[in-house]
C-alpha cells in the first residue's frame, strides 16, 4: 500500500473535485497510504512479579488518528496503555517482554530517558488530578519546567482553548483549579497535557467519572484534537470508541495457560470493529453478549 | 428496654434484680464519666498549675528588676544584679542555628525516607533516624563534652577560624571547645529526628495522583518536589520546624553540658556562651540567696513564655493552612 | 510557529531540549537527600559507637549489682524505682483522659483537651524540674524520688493519653453499637470490652512513654540528685539514686578517671531505653494493624 511518499501522509478521505466544465481530465489518483506508525508493539507481554497481565501484543498506533482499547475490565488495556509511557516502572514487580518501538526506537531501551519519553507521551488520567494551584499555573507549571517561558500567556490561552476550556475560565485565571467542575477539572488536566505540544496523547477512561454531558464535551474535543496529536484512548464504553475512534482494538482475558491473561484479540477500523467484526469473541463483545 | 424485657421473662425477683443491675449501672456510668473528667481537669490543671508555681517563685526577681531583666546583661549572683540578656542571645543564636542546619537537613531526610530510598532501605533508615531522638540528652551532652569538642576545637574550629576568619562569627577558638559553637551543634542533633519524622509522614500523605499527573507532564523527580511535594506539605513543615525550634529552646542538661558557662555576649561562636535552660541547669543546684533562685525562676518564665508560644504557632499553622492532613498526632 | 525547543518526535529518546540540565539538576538534589540521611546516620553510629566501646570495658556483674563504688547498682535501682512510679501516677491517668475524648466528650472538648496535651508535651523539663522543686521539695523540705517521679508523671502522660486515645479509636464503633443494643451499661461495656480491645496499644504507649521518661534529667536535677550512692533504697520519699543525674553529675565535675563508669551507667541507659523503644514501636504497629483491619 505504501511507496516513496514521505510520512506523515494523511488519508485523503475525499477525492480532488474535478472542475466543472473541463471535458478533459486527467485525474490523479492520490495513493492511500497508512499513516505512519508511532506505536509499534511487537510480542508484547506484561508480568506483575509471577502473575502475567498480558501476552503477546502486537499492535500499531498511527500518527494523526485515534485508537481506542475496548475490552472487559481487567483484560490489560489500561496495563498496556502505561506500558506506553513507562508509568508501570514503578510498580513493584513490573516486567516486559517483547518491544514496544516508537518512532523505530525501543521505549524501554538502555539509554532512554523516562522524563523524555514522558515529555513526548503524554497522558490523561481517569479521575481528574488538577494540582492545588491556579488554572493558569496548572497549565503554565510544565511549559516553565521545559524553558517555554516566552509567550507563555499566549501557550495557555491556545491549551485551554484548545481544551475547550477558554471561554469558561479566562475571567478566572487566577482562581484555584480545585474550584472547577469536575468535567472542567479534566478538560484542564487535557489542557495541562497539550500545553507543552506532546507527540502522543494517552487518555485512560477520561470520562469514565464524568457525567453525560461532561463526557459529550470530551468526545468532541478529541475530534478537534485528532490532527494535532496522535490518540490512543482506553474505554469501557463501546458507543463512545465507535464515536470517536478511527481504529479499534479488542482485548480479552483468554485462559492460554493456568490463569487467564489479558490479550489482543482483534485490531481493525473502527467501522469493521463494531460492524463485521473477524472473531467470534469481539462479535459477542461488541453486541453487547458479554463483558 | 432490657430491664422490662427480663422483668417479663421472670417477674418478681426478675424485677428485683434488674432494678439493682439499672442502679449499679447508673451509678457505674455517672461514676466513670465523673473519674474521666477528673482527670481531664486534672490534665489541665497541671498546665495552669505549672505556670503558677513557676510564676510565683519569679515574683522577688520580677518586683526587683521588672521589664528590664529581658534585656539587662549582667548576672552576678553576688552582688546580687541579674539581667537575662546574655541568656537570650545565648538561646537566640544557639536555636536559630540547630533550626537553620538542622531544619534543612531534616526536610532532605523526609524526602529521602519517602521518594528515593527504597521501601526496604527506608523501612531500615526510619527507625534508625528516629532512635536519635530516643538518646538522652544527657548522654549527648556527655559525647559532646567527651568526643566533639575536643575534636572541633582541634580541627574544625581553628580552621574555619582561619579560612573565614574576617567573619566576626569565626573568632579565636577556646582551649576546651565548649562554646555556643559546640553546643549549637549538639542541638542540631536533637532536633533534626523531630522535623524528619513529621516531615516524611507530611510527605508520604500527598496524594499519588498528583505526583503522577506532574511525572506525565515530563517533569523531573526535583520538579516533582519542588512543584508539587513542597508546596501543598509546606504550612505542616513549617510547624514541624517551630516544634523543633522549641525542643532546641527548652533544652537544658545537653546545652550546659558543653556550652562553657560563658556570662558575656560576644560575636564568636566558638566563645563560651550560656541560654536560659542551661542557666537554671547550671546554677539552681548551687543558688543560695533567694533573689538567685527567683532570678533563674524568672528566666523559667521566660523560657516557658516562648515555649508555649512555639507550641501554640506550630500548632496553629498546622491546623490553618493544612491542605488535607494537619499536624496529626 | 512552533517553538524550537520542541523536540523532533522522531529522534532517538535521550534528553531533548534542557533535560540535560534538569536532570543534573535533580540529579544533585537527590545526592544532598541521601547525604542528608548519612549525616544523620553517622551521628547516630558515631554516639553509639562511643557509648558502647568506651562502656561496655566497665561492664560485669558488679559493675550492675554492687554498690558505689564497687558498681552503680543503687542508681540503676533507684532509676526503676522512679520510672515505676511516675507510671503508676500517669499511666491510669492518662489512659483515663484518654477515655475521655473518645467516650464522652464532644468535638470542641477534644480539641481543647488535644491543645492541653501538646502544651504540656512541649513544656522543657527543667521547667519540671523547678515545678518539683518548688511544689514538692520546699514543702518537705528534701529531695525525694517522689518529687522525681511527678515530674517525670507530667512528662509520661501526655505521651500515654495519646497512644491510648489513638488505640481506643480504633476499636470499631459496631463493637459499642452492639453493646448498647443489648442494653449493657456504658461502663461495662468499656471494662469489658473496649479497653481490652485496646489494652496492646495502651501497654506500649506505657512502654514508649518510660523509656522517654527514663533519659530525662533535668527534672531529677532538682528533686533528687543529692543521694548517697553506697545505699540500695527502694524508699522513693527520700533522694533516691538515679542514672541521669549521676550522668550529669560525673561530667560536670570534669574528672576523667570518674569517666569510665559514666560510660558505662550510659551504656545501660541506652541498651534499656533503646530495646525498649524499638520493641514497644513494633508493637505498636503490630496492635494497630490488627485493629483497623
Amino acid at each position: 500500500m505504501s511507496s516513496s511518499v514521505p510520512s506523515r501522509v494523511r488519508i485523503q478521505d475525499k477525492a480532488p473535485a474535478i472542475p466543472v466544465g473541463v471535458t478533459e481530465t486527467t485525474v490523479e489518483i492520490q495513493p492511500v497510504v497508512a499513516p505512519e506508525l508511532v506505536f509499534d508493539s511487537r510480542e508484547v507481554s506484561i508480568f506483575y512479579g509471577a502473575k502475567q497481565a498480558l501476552a503477546g501484543v502486537n499492535l500499531g498506533i498511527r500518527h494523526g488518528q485515534i485508537t481506542a482499547l475496548i475490552g472487559p475490565s481487567g483484560c490489560g488495556k489500561t496495563t498496556f496503555l502505561r506500558s506506553l509511557n513507562r508509568m508501570n516502572d514503578s510498580v513493584s514487580g513490573f516486567r516486559i517482554e517483547g518491544q514496544i518501538l516508537y518512532h523505530g526506537h525501543d521505549v524501554y531501551g538502555s539509554s532512554v530517558d523516562r522524563v523524555e519519553v514522558r515529555r513526548r507521551i503524554g497522558m490523561v488520567f481517569q479521575k481528574p488530578n488538577p494540582f492545588p494551584k491556579s488554572i493558569y499555573d496548572n497549565v503554565a507549571w510544565a511549559p516553565r519546567n521545559l524553558g517555554l517561558r516566552r509567550g507563555l500567556d499566549e501557550r495557555v490561552e491556545n491549551a485551554l482553548r484548545g481544551a475547550a476550556l477558554w471561554d469558561e475560565v479566562k475571567d478566572r485565571l487566577k482562581d484555584s483549579a480545585l474550584g472547577l467542575s469536575g468535567g472542567q477539572q479534566q478538560r484542564l488536566c487535557i489542557a495541562r497535557a497539550i500545553a507543552i505540544e506532546p507527540d502522543v496523547l494517552l487518555l485512560d477512561e477520561p470520562a469514565s467519572a464524568l457525567d453525560p454531558i461532561a463526557t459529550g464535551a470530551i468526545e468532541d474535543l478529541m475530534h478537534s484534537l485528532k490532527g494535532r496529536f496522535t490518540i490512543v484512548i482506553v474505554t469501557h464504553n463501546m458507543q463512545q470508541a465507535a464515536r470517536v475512534a478511527d481504529r479499534t482494538a479488542f482485548f480479552s482475558l483468554e485462559t492460554a495457560g493456568p490463569k487467564p491473561v489479558g490479550t489482543l484479540i482483534e485490531v481493525d477500523e473502527t467501522t469493521r470493529i463494531f460492524g463485521e467484526p473477524r472473531d467470534p469473541r469481539t462479535r459477542d463483545y461488541v453486541s453487547g453478549r458479554f463483558g | 428496654m432490657s430491664a422490662s424485657a427480663s422483668a417479663a421473662r421472670a417477674p418478681g425477683r426478675g424485677a428485683q434484680v434488674s432494678d439493682l443491675r439499672k442502679r449499679a449501672d447508673a451509678f457505674g456510668d455517672r461514676g466513670m464519666f465523673g473519674i474521666c473528667l477528673l482527670a481531664a481537669l486534672l490534665a489541665g490543671g497541671t498546665i495552669f498549675l505549672v505556670g503558677f508555681q513557676i510564676v510565683h517563685g519569679a515574683v522577688p526577681a520580677i518586683d526587683k528588676f521588672g521589664f528590664s531583666f529581658v534585656y539587662d546583661t549582667t548576672w552576678q549572683p553576688n552582688f546580687g544584679r541579674f539581667g537575662a540578656g546574655v541568656l537570650l542571645f545565648g538561646t537566640a543564636v544557639t536555636s536559630a542555628f540547630a533550626l537553620l542546619l538542622g531544619g534543612p537537613i531534616a526536610i532532605a531526610i523526609g524526602l529521602f525516607l519517602t521518594l528515593l530510598a527504597p521501601k526496604s532501605i527506608g523501612a531500615v533508615i526510619g527507625p534508625l533516624v528516629e532512635l536519635l531522638a530516643a538518646i538522652p540528652s544527657v548522654i549527648l551532652g556527655f559525647w559532646g563534652l567527651v568526643v566533639l569538642a575536643p575534636y572541633l576545637q582541634e580541627h574544625v574550629e581553628p580552621f574555619l577560624a582561619d579560612k573565614l576568619g574576617f567573619v566576626p562569627i569565626f573568632g579565636d577558638p577556646q582551649t576546651t571547645g565548649l562554646s555556643v559553637f559546640t553546643a549549637s551543634l549538639i542541638l542540631t542533633i536533637m532536633v533534626i529526628p523531630i522535623i524528619a519524622s513529621i516531615s516524611r509522614d507530611l510527605f508520604r500523605s500527598v496524594p499519588p495522583e498528583l505526583q503522577d499527573g506532574a511525572a506525565v507532564l515530563g517533569s523531573t523527580r526535583w520538579e516533582v518536589v519542588r512543584g508539587i511535594v513542597l508546596p501543598t506539605t509546606s504550612s505542616g513543615v513549617i510547624a514541624a520546624c517551630i516544634l523543633g525550634l522549641g525542643r532546641a529552646l527548652g533544652e537544658a542538661i545537653a546545652v550546659s553540658q558543653v556550652i562553657g558557662a560563658g556570662s558575656e555576649i560576644k560575636a564568636n561562636l566558638f566563645a563560651p556562651g550560656s541560654t536560659l535552660a542551661a542557666q537554671i541547669a547550671l546554677q539552681f543546684p548551687g543558688a543560695l540567696t533567694e533573689l538567685h533562685k527567683a532570678a533563674l525562676f524568672y528566666c523559667g518564665v521566660i523560657l516557658l513564655a516562648i515555649g508555649l508560644a512555639a507550641n501554640l504557632l506550630a500548632g496553629w499553622i498546622g491546623r490553618r493552612f493544612s491542605y488535607g492532613g494537619a499536624v496529626n498526632w | 510557529m512552533s517553538d524550537p525547543l520542541l523536540p523532533d518526535p522522531t529522534a532517538p529518546l535521550t534528553p531533548s531540549g534542557n533535560l540535560r540540565r534538569r536532570q543534573a539538576v535533580s540529579r544533585i538534589t537527590e545526592g544532598a537527600a541521601t547525604a542528608a540521611a548519612v549525616v544523620a546516620l553517622a551521628a547516630l553510629v558515631l554516639v553509639l559507637w562511643t557509648v558502647v566501646s568506651r562502656g561496655a570495658g566497665v561492664i560485669s556483674f558488679d559493675f550492675i549489682f554492687k554498690g558505689y563504688p564497687e558498681g552503680v547498682g543503687p542508681m540503676l535501682l533507684g532509676t526503676i524505682v522512679i520510672a515505676l512510679l511516675a507510671t503508676a501516677i500517669a499511666m491510669p491517668i492518662g489512659v483515663l483522659v484518654a477515655l475521655y475524648v473518645t467516650e464522652y466528650s464532644g468535638a470542641k472538648g477534644a480539641r481543647t483537651l488535644k491543645l492541653i496535651l501538646d502544651l504540656l508535651n512541649g513544656l522543657p523539663s527543667i521547667i519540671l524540674g523547678l515545678f518539683a522543686f518548688v511544689f514538692i521539695v520546699e514543702a518537705q523540705e528534701k529531695q525525694t524520688g517522689f518529687a522525681g517521679s511527678v515530674a517525670l508523671a507530667i512528662i509520661e502522660l501526655p505521651l500515654i493519653a495519646r497512644g491510648s486515645q489513638e488505640v481506643l479509636q480504633l476499636v470499631p464503633i459496631n463493637l459499642r453499637e452492639a453493646s448498647d443494643a443489648l442494653g449493657v451499661a456504658r461502663w461495662r461495656t468499656v471494662l469489658s470490652v473496649i479497653l481490652p480491645s485496646a489494652l496492646g496499644g495502651i501497654v506500649t504507649s506505657t512502654i514508649l512513654a518510660v523509656a522517654r521518661a527514663a533519659g530525662e534529667t533535668a527534672p531529677l536535677i532538682l528533686a533528687t540528685s543529692a543521694f548517697d550512692p553506697k545505699k540500695f533504697s527502694v524508699n522513693p520519699f527520700e533522694a533516691l539514686p538515679n542514672i541521669p543525674t549521676w550522668i550529669y553529675k560525673v561530667s560536670e565535675e570534669g574528672n576523667p578517671n570518674g569517666y569510665a563508669e559514666a560510660w558505662g551507667m550510659s551504656l545501660v541507659l541506652v541498651f534499656i531505653i533503646l530495646v525498649t523503644s524499638l520493641g514497644a514501636r513494633a508493637l505498636l504497629a503490630r496492635s494497630k494493624r490488627k485493629l483497623s483491619s
